[in-house]
C-alpha cells in the first residue's frame, strides 16, 4: 500500500474509537518541560530588549532622562505588588496540592487582583510620561524604555488572561489532572515573570537614574 | 501533599517555609538596592556593581523559593536549559555591548553617545 | 485611508506589469487545476481527514516538505529573471526588470529560500524522520506540530499575496535600515517582510520546544543519547539553536515594526537611533539560522554515507562533538557578517577568529564521511550521488568561507559577488543537496514507494553541473570587483561571466523539472515502485523496521534499544521484523482537530491586515484566534485509543505482504 491508496487508514480513524487518556504523569512531565524550554527562549528575547536598552538607554536626543522621569517610590511600590503576587501564587500552588478547590479559586483571585493593580499601576505611568511628553516616540531611550517594560507588561497581562481561563476551567472541571498541569504551568510563568521584573527594575530604574 | 496528579509538577516541591523565605528574602534584597540607590552612599559604579549582585542574588532566591529549582535528577535537563540560556544570553548581550561600542569610539564627533553602558 | 480596507486600494493591484500579472496568472491556474483535481476524484474529505486537520507528524512532514517544494518554484523563478537580467543589462542596456522590480526579486529570493524553502524542508525532513528513528509514536506534541505547520504556511502566503496586493520589500533579505524604515519604503513591502516572518517564526518556535521535549524524553528504553542515529543528534542541535536564536529575530522585527508603526527611535536616523544595533542583532540571529539549515543536511549525509557504504558511520562520537561544538561556536561567530560596519581591530580579529575554528569541526565531519566510505562496499545511488556532490561543492564553499573570515580579506570582498558565490555554494552544495538526497532516501518510507532513479540520477547531474557554472563564474567576478544586486552595470568584462551563469541557470532548471518529472513518474508508476518490505536501502536505524508508509502509530510495540544503528543490528541478531504472537496492546493517539489549520488560517488574516492597517480585520483575526486555542484547551476528546486487535490486524497484514507467515 502506497500513502495515496490506503484505504484502511480510514479504519484506524479516530472517529470509531473510544476517547483515551494518557498517561497523566508522562504528559505533565513533558509539558512542564516544554514549557520551561518555552521559557527558556523567553528569557533571549527579554535579553534582546535587555541589550537594545544597554546600547540606546543613554540616547536621550535632548530630551528627558531616567533621572528626571522615573519616581522610585513608585517603582518600589510596584515591585512590592509584583512580589506580593508571586507569593499569593505561591498559596495558590500549596491549596492545589491540597485539593483544595476553594481556596485555590480564592488565592487566584487575590492574585489576580493584585497583578491588576500591577498593570493599573503601569499604566498609570506610561500615561503620565506620554502626557509629559516622554512617550516612546520621543527618543531611542524611551522608545526601548517602553518596549521592555511594555513587554514586561504584555506577558503580565496575558498571565491574567491565563488566569481567568484557568478559574473558568477550574470552575468546570475541579482539580482534575489538565487543570493541575496547567496550574503549574501558570505558576512558572508567573514566577519567571517576577524574576524578569527584578532585573527591569534594577537595569532600567535603578541604574537609570544613576 | 502532592499526589500522583501533582507530583511531577514544579510546585512538588512547595511548601509554606519556601514562600516565605523567599519573600522576606526578596524583600530584604530589594529594599536594600532601592536605598543605596535612593541614598546615594557608595559611589556611582560600587552601587550599580552592588546593585548587581543584589540582582543577581534575589534571582537565584526565586529560582530556589518560587520556582523549586532543587538540582534533582528529574529537572537536570532544566537547568542544563537554564545554564544554556544564561550563556546565550550572556554573549548576546555582552557580545552587543563590546560590538556596538567599539563601532562607537570610530564614530565622528558628536555623534558618539555617552560613555556609559548602564 | 479607509477603514473598511485601510491602505489598500484597487490600485494596489499590479494591473500594468505583465511580469507579475504573468506570475499571478500561473499561481491562480496552479490552485484551480489542483481543486479541480479534488473536486473530478471528490477529495475534499480525504484531504481534510488525512492531511488538513491530522496530527501525525508524518504528514505533517509531508505538508512541509510539499510546501517547501512550492516555494522553491518562486524562488527558483526569482533567480532565472536575475540571472536573465544581468546577463544582458550591460550598460546602456537596461535590461528588462526596472530597478524597483529588480530589488523586489532579489529580496523576495533570499526571504521565500530561507524561511520558505530551506526551512520547511528542514523541518519536514525531521518531522518525518526523528519520531522514527526514535522509536516513538509522534513528536511531543502534535497539536503544536500541527499548528506550527499552518503558521509557516500562513507567513508563506502572506508572501505570496505581495504578488497580487502591494508589492514586496526592495531591501534585500535582511532588511537593514534605514532603508527599511518608513522614511525609505514607505509602501506595504517591508510590512509583509515582517509580518510574514514573524507569523512564521512563532511557527518555529514551537516546533524547536517540540523536537527537543520529543527527543530528549520520548526515546525508545535504552536508547541513550549516545546511541540515537547522527540524524537525532543534528535535529537535537538545530532545535537547541532554533529555541535559542529565534526570539532575537522576534525582538528585531518587532522593533523594526515599531518603528514603522509607531514612530518609536530604535533604528531611525534621528532621536537617537542606532541602525547599527539592527545589523547586529539580525545577524545574532542570522548566524545561527544558517546552522540551523545546514546541521540536519550533515545528519542527512552521516545516514545516508553510511548506509550505502554498508558500514557504521566512522567516529560516532567525534561526529557528535563535532556537532556540539558547531552548535556552540555558531553563537560567537555572527560578527563576521559585518566585519566593514565599523567594529575596532580587536572585535573583528576575535570574530574572525572564532570563525575559522568553527571550519574545523565540519572538517572533521567530513573526513569521517570519508572515512565510513574507505572499504566499504559503495553503493552509488541517488542519495550516495548527492553526498558525494555535497562532500566535494561544500568543501569549496567552506574554504571560501574561510578566506572571508580574514576581516581583511572580507573588507575587499564583503558584499561582491564572491560572498554571493560562498553563501551559495555552502546553502546549495550543504542544505540543497541533503534535502535531495534525504528525499530520495525517506520517500519510500513516508509514501510507499520508490521515486525513479534515473529521472533522479538526471536531475542530480543537472544540479551538479548547473551549480558549478552558474556559481564559479560568481567567484572570479567578485575578484573582479562586481557587487551584488547590481539591476544593471558598466564594465564588459563581466558580461562573459554573467552569461555563463545564466547558462547554469538553465541547466540548474533543467535539473528541477527532472525531480518535478520524478515525481510525477513515481507517483503515476508507484505499483511498480513499491516498497514492500519498508526497508528498501538495508538500512541502519530504527525507522527502516516500520512498514513503508509506518501506520498511524509508527511502532505496534516500541523496542528496546541496546547499541548504536539499532536496527543494524536487529537484522544481524535476526529479529529485524517483529515477530508475530507477540502481545499487542491498545495504542493511545491524538485525535485530529481544525485548530492549528484555522488558528493558522486566522493568522493570515491578521497578518494581512497588520500589512495593509485593516484594524478591524486585526482584531477579528486575534480574537479568533484566540477563540480557536480557548475551543481547543478546553476539548475533553483529544485523544482515542486504537484496540490491540486492530493493531495486530495491521501488523499481520504487513508481515503477509512480506512474504512472512
Amino acid at each position: 500500500m502506497t500513502i495515496l491508496d490506503l484505504p484502511e487508514a480510514h479504519s484506524l480513524h479516530a472517529k470509531q474509537h473510544p476517547p483515551a487518556h494518557e498517561d497523566d504523569a508522562e504528559l505533565t512531565e513533558k509539558t512542564v518541560f516544554g514549557f520551561w524550554l518555552y521559557l527558556m527562549s523567553d528569557v533571549v528575547l527579554f535579553a534582546t530588549l535587555f541589550a537594545v536598552y544597554a546600547v540606546v538607554g543613554r540616547s536621550y536626543a535632548g530630551g528627558p532622562t531616567g533621572k528626571e522621569l522615573f519616581d522610585l517610590w513608585f517603582v518600589l511600590a510596584e515591585t512590592a505588588v509584583l512580589l506580593a503576587s508571586s507569593v499569593t501564587f505561591g498559596f495558590v500552588t500549596l491549596a492545589a496540592q491540597d485539593n483544595r478547590k476553594t481556596a485555590t479559586l480564592a488565592w487566584m483571585a487575590v492574585t489576580f487582583a493584585i497583578g491588576a493593580l500591577f498593570i493599573v499601576m503601569e499604566l498609570y505611568e506610561f500615561h503620565h510620561l506620554i502626557a509629559e511628553g516622554a512617550g516612546p516616540t520621543r527618543s531611542a531611550f524611551l522608545s526601548a524604555y517602553f518596549a521592555l517594560v511594555g513587554t514586561h507588561g504584555l506577558h503580565v497581562f496575558t498571565g491574567l488572561l491565563w488566569m481567568i481561563v484557568m478559574a473558568v476551567q477550574l470552575a468546570r472541571d475541579g482539580l482534575s489532572a489538565t487543570v493541575h498541569r496547567r496550574l503549574g504551568l501558570l505558576g512558572l510563568f508567573w514566577h519567571f515573570l517576577d524574576v524578569i521584573w527584578i532585573i527591569v527594575f534594577t537595569e532600567v530604574y535603578l541604574i537609570g537614574v544613576l | 501533599m502532592a499526589d500522583h496528579k501533582t507530583e511531577h509538577l514544579p510546585g512538588a516541591g512547595a511548601s509554606l517555609h519556601h514562600y516565605v523565605r523567599g519573600l522576606i528574602l526578596s524583600v530584604l534584597l530589594t529594599g536594600a538596592a532601592f536605598a543605596l540607590v535612593m541614598t546615594g552612599a557608595l559611589p556611582r559604579n560600587a552601587t550599580i556593581f552592588v546593585i548587581l549582585a543584589l540582582a543577581a542574588v534575589q534571582i537565584f532566591v526565586h529560582m530556589v523559593d518560587f520556582l523549586h529549582i532543587d538540582g534533582s535528577l528529574e529537572q537536570r535537563w532544566n537547568v542544563y536549559a537554564a545554564l544554556f540560556a544564561v550563556l546565550v544570553v550572556g554573549i548576546l548581550v555582552g557580545g552587543s555591548i563590546w560590538i556596538m561600542f567599539s563601532a562607537h569610539e570610530r564614530m565622528m564627533p558628536g555623534m558618539i553617545m555617552t560613555p556609559e553602558a548602564f | 485611508m479607509n477603514p473598511l480596507l485601510g491602505k489598500l486600494t484597487l490600485e494596489e493591484i499590479p494591473y500594468h506589469e505583465p511580469i507579475i500579472m504573468g506570475a499571478v496568472g500561473v499561481a491562480l491556474l496552479g490552485v484551480l487545476a489542483i481543486a479541480v483535481v479534488l473536486q473530478r476524484y471528490r477529495l475534499w474529505g480525504w484531504l481534510w481527514s488525512e492531511y488538513i486537520t491530522s496530527v501525525d507528524h508524518k504528514k505533517i512532514g509531508i505538508m512541509y516538505v510539499l510546501l517547501g517544494l512550492v516555494m522553491l518554484l518562486r524562488g527558483f523563478t526569482d533567480a532565472v529573471m536575475m540571472r536573465l537580467q544581468q546577463s544582458m543589462s550591460l550598460d546602456p542596456n537596461p535590461g528588462y526588470l526596472p530597478p524597483e522590480h529588480f530589488d523586489q526579486i532579489f529580496t523576495a529570493h533570499g526571504v521565500i529560500m530561507i524561511f520558505f524553502v530551506a526551512m520547511p524542508l528542514i523541518v519536514g525532513l525531521m518531522n518525518i524522520a526523528v519520531p522514527l528513528q526514535i522509536g516513538a509514536r509522534d513528536v511531543a506534541f502534535p497539536f503544536l506540530n500541527s499548528l506550527s505547520f499552518w503558521l509557516t504556511f500562513s507567513g508563506a502566503m502572506l508572501v505570496n499575496a505581495s504578488l497580487i496586493f502591494g508589492e514586496f520589500a526592495k531591501t534585500g533579505w535582511a532588511a537593514y535600515p534605514p532603508l527599511s524604515q518608513l522614511s525609505f519604503s514607505p509602501d506595504v513591502g517591508v510590512d509583509y517582510y515582517i509580518w510574514s516572518l514573524q507569523i512564521s517564526g512563532i511557527g518555529t518556535l514551537l516546533t524547536g520546544v517540540n523536537f527537543l521535549v520529543t527527543i530528549l524524553r520520548m526515546r525508545a528504553p535504552g536508547m541513550k543519547m549516545m546511541r540515537m542515529p547522527i540524524f537525532v543528534w543534528t535535529a537535537f542541535c538545530t532545535n537547541v539553536l532554533i529555541v535559542a536564536a529565534f526570539p532575537i529575530l522576534t525582538v528585531t522585527l518587532a522593533l523594526l515594526g515599531l518603528d514603522r508603526y509607531v514612530g518609536t527611535h530604535f533604528f531611525t536616523n534621528d532621536g537617537g537611533g542606532e541602525q547599527m544595533m539592527y545589523v547586529n542583532l539580525f545577524w545574532a540571529w542570522g548566524h545561527p539560522e544558517v546552522y540551523i539549515l545546514v546541521l540536519p543536511a550533515f545528519g542527512v549525509f552521516s545516514e545516508v554515507v553510511a548506509t550505502f557504504s554498508g558500514k557504521p558511520l566512522f567516529g560516532y562520537k567525534t561526529m557528535v562533538w563535532a556537532t556540539i561544538a558547531i552548535t556552540f561556536f555558531s553563537f560567537v561567530v555572527w560578527l563576521h557578517h559585518f566585519f566593514t560596519m565599523g567594529a575596532g581591530a580587536n572585535v573583528n580579529a576575535f570574530f574572525g577568529i572564532a570563525t575559522m575554528i568553527i571550519a574545523v569541526p565540519t572538517g572533521v565531519k567530513m573526513f569521517n564521511w570519508l572515512f565510513t566510505m574507505f572499504r566499504g562496499r559503495v553503493r552509488f545511488s541517488v542519495p550516495m550521488l548527492w553526498s558525494i556532490g555535497f562532500i566535494i561543492t561544500f568543501t569549496i564553499g567552506g574554504m571560501t568561507g574561510v578566506l572571508l573570515a580574514m576581516p581583511g580579506a572580507d573588507f575587499v570582498l564583503h558584499n561582491s559577488l564572491f560572498l554571493v558565490a560562498h553563501f551559495h555554494n555552502t546553502i546549495i552544495g550543504g542544505v540543497v543537496f541533503g534535502i535531495f538526497a534525504a528525499i530520495n532516501y525517506w520517500f519510500p518510507k513516508a509514501m510507499g514507494f520508490r521515486l525513479s532513479e534515473p529521472l533522479g540520477r538526471a536531475s542530480f547531474w543537472c544540479w551538479l553541473i548547473g551549480f558549478y557554472v552558474a556559481f564559479m563564474p560568481l567567484y572570479v567576478l567578485g575578484f573582479m570587483g562586481m557587487t551584488r544586486r547590481l539591476n544593471h552595470y558598466p564594465n564588459p568584462d563581466w558580461q562573459p561571466w554573467l552569461v555563463l551563469a545564466a547558462v547554469g541557470v538553465a541547466i540548474i532548471a533543467v535539473g528541477i523539472l527532472c525531480t518535478i518529472l520524478q515525481i510525477v513518474y513515481s507517483v503515476w508508476k508507484r505499483d511498480q515502485l513499491r516498497d514492500t518490505t519498508g526497508d528498501p536501502w538495508d538500512g541502519r536505524t530504527l525507522e527502516w523496521a516500520t512498514a513503508s508508509p509506518p501506520p498511524i502509530y509508527n511502532f505496534a510495540e516500541v523496542p528496546r534499544i541496546t547499541e548504536i544503528d539499532a536496527f543494524a543490528n536487529m537484522k544481524a541478531n535476526g529479529t529485524g521484523m517483529f515477530v508475530p504472537g507477540t502481545p499487542y496492546s491498545d495504542i493511545h493517539m491524538p485525535r485530529n482537530t481544525a485548530a492549528g489549520f484555522l488558528m493558522g488560517i486566522f493568522s493570515l488574516a491578521l497578518g494581512f491586515g497588520l500589512v495593509w492597517h485593516i484594524w478591524w480585520l486585526v482584531g477579528l483575526g486575534a480574537i479568533a484566534m484566540t477563540g480557536a486555542l480557548l475551543v481547543r484547551l478546553f476539548d475533553e476528546d483529544i485523544a482515542f485509543i486504537i484496540p490491540a486487535e486492530q493493531v495486530r490486524e495491521t501488523e499481520m497484514r504487513r508481515l503477509e505482504g512480506v512474504g512472512q507467515p
